[in-house]
């Protein structure tokens, strides 16, 4: 009785877990068979699931824009800000974990309330600074924004990871002669390693989703590809087609590259969750 | 050790990137920055810029391609920092005189040969302020009801050459066939300004309703916006489409390309769009007629256009009229009748276009678009004298915050959130706070 009862819930939840799952993903499968329609495909009512698949779209796209120069602008400007942000971060997250003061706690909340403040509210003083320090359209422009923008939530999640990392290990480094830097690249980063991993994956993924700073800041030698999907909105005429088009080749690499190291993401996020 | 070294060459190697990137950013001299949105006639004159790279080669084009709401943003930001990213921007005929008097735009004078007066007067005098012409269109609009002759003929009924609103909703009602999908009538439903507020103001002129009287005080509750009104909310229930709240341009485009909708009263542009086999199922099932005309009859009625100009901020403001007078210039009206058929010519700008037989031929509509341009009367009187000018949109700053509220106001009473009269008094309200405010109203 009591394995029936378990199997029917473990059928349940794979059931409900499969659910979400394709409910999460039904925008993205659309956007993808949306960009192999027509135009008049694409806005047809009722939808169409079944049609002659094109390729019209993305050869109208192609012809369009550079998409490998959005590409690489978003490369760039994306792991750059995430090195920077994680060299950044490391440091601040250890001592906050290792070496605390009375105004460690007050300092992260501080950090973590920058991210409540929208955008949109300091896009004059960031933009007249971009343009005083001739970074407007510039990827390291853009690059210094977005790791600003990330750094107090990779501090924050460094600091869990490195908080769940038994103190005397790092003591037992200390007693064998290890100085602080390398206490904390040779005992403290290798085993917070899949942490700083997936920290990196986050805030690779959280700066090549950012379009608020890159519509504002660049506009066409450091645009990247969140400006080039912007690009296919039209006032006035049919765009769906394009627009999927030009999304797919857009979410395509980071998506790839997401499904491919979903394993360290996981594991990373999971890490100490289980002592 | 060795992680060490990787780290400082990862460094080393992100440095010089980002350093690379910076420096590849430096704008070389002679290059032409142009902000503009993507539309079809921006598309083609893109594609055809190419001509202009070749007769100058010391000038170079860069664009940049925005979003409508992203482009305004981006280039107030710019032009009022006076960043000068841009050396050319594309802006409608509701900021130019706007700009011009705060001082952002640069004159605009071009030689003997642009033929300055073959460009429509309306439109021409949409982008003059003070007397002195501040942008060149490349594209203009007015308003025109569409319809299906297919559904016409079936329901036995004919559209007059100068339809009334009240024949309008007749007609409606006849081919409304909610069980098939077709709706007898499709407006903009959607907030905004530009959006259901371009459609309501024309519809409010005609019925003898207006923003505001001289005295700058709004006129919201007047009978003449509540007939107005009611008038829409009551042809967009009994006859328009589902979650028409989200329907702008586009969507609408979209629900008569595919076969439903029966009318659909909106910008001239759609003309081109709904012709086009490509684009439309109903091509050959299309009808035009002009604007419906209300109780007052007379009033503004719609004209919108997107033309380029110089802001002052720019380093190349004499290359950049090199460029603007060959793209709005009659020359390259031939050349896009040569390169993409007479179709494609860029509508609503100048005179010579419509005289072109071959491009009547190709544009069955084209003199609804001309006789809708040159009655569109922006400067024109409503029923009452009125202190602005404009037709689909009131002329003045305050007017994209205001218009979009009362856009908001207005489709709360689709969805039926709001009866027609309480949208109107908060309407009132609404506008006479942000007068208030803004200092123009006391």
């Amino acid at each position: 009785m009591a394995l029936k009862t378990k199997t029917s819930t473990r059928i349940g939840v794979t059931a409900l877990g499969w659910s979400i799952a394709l409910w999460l993903f039904f925008p993205i499968f659309w956007m993808i068979l949306t960009s192999f329609k027509s135009e008049v495909q694409a806005i047809s009512t009722p939808p169409k699931l079944f049609f002659m698949p094109t390729l019209s779209s993305y050869g109208e796209v192609f012809e369009r824009a550079s998409y490998w120069h959005f590409a690489l602008n978003t490369v760039i400007v994306s792991v750059g800000a995430t090195a920077i942000a994680v060299v950044l971060a490391v440091p601040a997250a250890y001592s906050m974990a290792f070496l605390p003061s009375k105004r460690t706690r007050g300092i992260l909340l501080w950090m973590l309330s920058t991210r409540m403040l929208p955008p949109v509210g300091v896009l004059v003083p960031i933009y007249l600074l971009a343009r005083n320090t001739h970074l407007l359209d510039t990827c390291t422009g853009l690059a210094v924004v977005d790791m600003l923008t990330n750094l107090p939530i990779i501090v924050w999640m460094l600091y869990t990871f490195f908080r769940e990392v038994p103190a005397p290990i790092l003591e037992a480094g200390r007693m064998d002669g290890a100085t602080r830097w390398q206490e904390m690249t040779m005992v403290l980063l290798p085993l917070a390693l899949p942490g700083i991993a997936s920290t990196a994956l986050l805030s690779l993924i959280l700066c090549w989703n950012e379009a608020f700073w890159s519509l504002n800041l660049t506009s066409s030698h450091a645009a990247p590809l969140t400006a080039f999907i912007a690009s296919f909105s039209s006032p006035e005429g049919l765009f769906f087609g394009k627009l999927s088009a030009a999304s797919t080749l857009a979410v395509a690499p980071i998506l790839v590259f997401g499904w491919i190291s979903q394993k360290q993401l996981v594991r990373g996020l999971t890490f100490g969750a289980v002592k | 050790m060795s992680r060490l070294k990787a780290t400082r060459t990862a460094i080393c190697t992100l440095a010089l990137l980002l350093a690379g990137s910076t420096l590849s950013s430096a704008e070389a001299a002679g290059t032409l920055t142009i902000a503009t949105v993507n539309n079809g006639d921006m598309i083609v004159m893109r594609q055809l810029s190419q001509e202009f790279e070749k007769a100058h080669p010391d000038i170079h084009l860069n664009w940049v391609t925005l979003e409508e709401n992203v482009l305004r943003q981006r280039v107030t930001t710019d032009i009022a920092m006076k960043t000068g990213q841009f050396d050319i921007v594309t802006i409608g005929n509701y900021e130019v005189p706007i700009w011009a008097r705060r001082g952002w735009l640069t004159e605009i004078k071009p030689d003997a040969a642009y033929d300055v007066n073959d460009i429509l007067p309306p439109v021409r005098d949409s982008l003059t302020a003070d007397g002195k012409l501040y942008a060149l269109p490349f594209y203009a609009e007015s308003v025109m009801t569409y319809y299906r002759k297919d559904l016409f003929q079936k329901a036995g009924l004919t559209m007059p050459d100068a339809p009334t609103y009240d024949q309008i909703r007749q007609f409606a009602d006849k081919i409304t066939d909610k069980g098939n999908q077709v709706y007898g009538i499709c407006l903009r439903g959607k907030p905004g300004w530009g959006e259901n507020m371009a459609y309501i103001s024309s519809l409010a002129n005609t019925f003898g309703a207006q923003w505001f009287d001289m005295s700058w005080k709004p006129t919201m509750t007047s009978d003449a916006w509540k007939a107005a009104l009611n008038w829409y909310v009551s042809a967009m229930k009994a006859d328009g489409p589902p979650g028409a709240t989200s329907n702008g341009f586009n969507e609408n485009l979209a629900l008569f390309a595919s076969g439903h909708c029966g009318i659909w009263i909106d910008s001239t542009v759609a003309g081109g769009l709904l012709f086009d086999p490509k684009q439309s199922q109903v091509a050959d099932k299309v009808g035009f007629a002009p604007s419906p005309k209300g109780p007052y009859g007379k009033g503004p009625t719609w004209l919108w256009s997107w033309s380029l100009a110089i802001p002052v901020s720019s380093h190349q403001s004499a290359d950049a009229q090199t460029f603007i007078t060959w793209a709005t210039s009659k020359d390259y009206v031939k050349l896009v009748a040569a390169q993409k058929g007479w179709v494609a010519v860029p509508a609503g700008t100048r005179a010579s276009t419509y005289a072109a037989p071959e491009y009547v031929k190709a544009a069955p509509f084209a003199s609804f678009v001309l006789n809708a341009i040159k009655t569109a009367d922006p400067n024109g009187q409503t029923a009452q004298p009125r202190p602005y000018t404009g037709a689909q949109f009131v002329g003045i700053p305050e007017f994209q915050a205001i218009g979009t509220q009362v856009g908001q106001t207005v489709a709360a009473t689709l969805s039926d959130q709001m009866t027609v009269d309480q949208a109107l008094t908060s309407a009132q309200a609404s506008i006479t706070r942000a007068l208030r405010q803004s200092g123009r109203a006391r």
